[in-house]
């Protein structure tokens, strides 16, 4: 059976960050990952979050919903918006050996998660990434 | 997030300390570029850093950039555990200069 550990709504701007790093904590604690596996699971959260507010609705404004679910053999991180939705084949993070700035966030996300998935909202508005920890 | 600079020896010391994230880090970037900008070589202090986001990673790297086209002089020091993993991850690790130490630069 599955449990929402924290349900969260908030506005798309970066002062929201560090909040939505102390419900990730939090909520992470709760599920019994081990401190270092919390801090990975931080910086996937917190990137994808900032993809949503940069990329998905660049400098407009709108709400995002954090949720974190424990269902069996895994611990979901979800984040959903409510901007046009984003071809997800579009999402990739850049060559590592090709140093400049930016490009990196795609590619943490990636590195820290289990598993990713993007899904799109109803007639092309909104967009969830799903980002999961598997149990072992 | 707390960015302060201080001249020791040749560098510039910029000091991030905190957390260096994406509603901070254009800050973090300003002071970095504007030293690089005033032709000082620049070593960038992050021993008090708590948390650091790929944006703040791309303002380290715009400064490694920068500096490397003026010819200057461009290093991290003290990197704190939260930042070294993030620094891992990008594997950026390998293309700055790191040091414990300011004094292990200016000896250089």
């Amino acid at each position: 059976m599955s449990q929402t550990l924290i349900k969260k709504r908030f506005k798309a701007h970066t002062y929201q960050l560090k909040q939505l790093r102390d419900w990730v904590r939090e909520s992470a604690g709760k599920a019994g990952l081990t401190d270092e596996r919390i801090e990975q699971v931080v910086i996937g959260v917190n990137e994808a979050c900032m993809n949503i507010i940069e990329h998905a609705y660049n400098e407009t404004s709108g709400d995002i919903i954090f949720e974190v679910i424990q269902a069996p053999g895994e611990i979901i991180f979800q984040l959903t918006d409510f901007a046009e939705a984003v071809d997800s084949s579009c999402i990739k993070s850049r060559e590592l050996d090709d140093i400049r700035p930016g490009g990196l966030g795609v590619h943490f996300i990636h590195e820290v998660m289990d598993k990713v998935e993007y899904l799109s909202g109803k007639n092309g508005k909104g967009n969830t990434i799903k980002m999961i920890i598997t149990l072992t | 997030m707390e960015c302060s600079t201080r001249q020791e020896g040749k560098f510039m010391i910029v000091t991030l300390a905190g957390e260096v994230d994406l509603h901070y880090s254009p800050e973090a970037r300003k002071q970095i570029l504007a030293q690089l900008n005033d032709k000082n070589h620049v070593l960038v202090d992050l021993s008090g850093v708590e948390y650091i986001d790929s944006s703040g990673i791309a303002s380290l790297v715009e400064g490694f950039q920068l500096a490397r086209s003026k010819q200057l002089e461009f290093g991290l020091v003290g990197v704190s555990e939260a930042a070294r993993q993030v620094l891992e991850l990008a594997r950026l690790d390998k293309v700055f200069q790191i040091k414990a130490t300011i004094a292990e630069f200016i000896d250089h």
